[in-house]
């Protein structure tokens, strides 16, 4: 499933919302959650999951193409730990 | 040290709905609802969902292995199993950024 095709099931049980409508719906959502990310906070949608951030400590890594090493500094980086509900339901 | 911010949740994105698009309360939380129930729906059908400028829900078939319980020490089969996880796009990565 790909965003458009989320939006079209949405279309479909929205029928009294406009499509530019539903898309606003759509982007706030992962906005929201983005944004929340930005900030260092947290996300948790009960039964989906959780969204946080993990810090990333900087590690020498080396270039592929030349072999050089280079340094990669450190960062933050998004993660995602699925909910116990998503996890039985994938599993049955 | 980031600074340090709340838990967001269904309500919190149901009260932006409301109060960006004007929607009712009710029909906010829906909204959330619904977005969500479509992508587990598509989940369990064994779709990976993928939202451009956020980041993909990538399933992944593990194979059964040998784990062991780590209180009582005794080898235990892991049944195959699948399991969920998520890549960020770039977008959100340069957004969550340096840190």
């Amino acid at each position: 499933m790909i965003r458009s095709e989320l939006l079209q099931v949405l279309a479909k049980d929205n029928s009294e919302l406009r499509a530019d409508e539903i898309e606003q719906v759509v982007d706030i959502f992962f906005d929201e959650i983005a944004q929340r990310l930005a900030e260092g906070g947290r996300v948790e949608l009960r039964g989906f999951g959780a969204f946080s951030t993990r810090q990333r400590e900087a590690r020498t890594g080396r270039n592929p193409r030349s072999g050089e090493a280079v340094t990669v500094p450190s960062k933050r980086v998004p993660y995602f730990k699925p909910g116990k509900e998503i996890r039985e339901r994938l599993n049955k | 040290m980031m600074r340090s911010v709340g838990t967001l949740t269904r309500a919190d994105l149901a009260e932006v709905i409301n109060r960006k698009m004007g929607f009712s309360r009710a029909e906010s939380l829906a909204m959330v609802e619904a977005i969500l129930d479509h992508m587990c729906e598509a989940l369990e059908r064994g779709e990976n969902v993928k939202i451009s400028g956020f980041g993909t829900f990538l399933l992944r078939d593990k194979n059964e292995r040998i784990g062991r319980n780590p209180k009582t020490g005794v080898e235990v089969p892991i049944t195959p199993r699948r399991v969920l996880t998520f890549r960020a796009s770039q977008i959100l990565k340069d957004r969550v950024g340096q840190g």
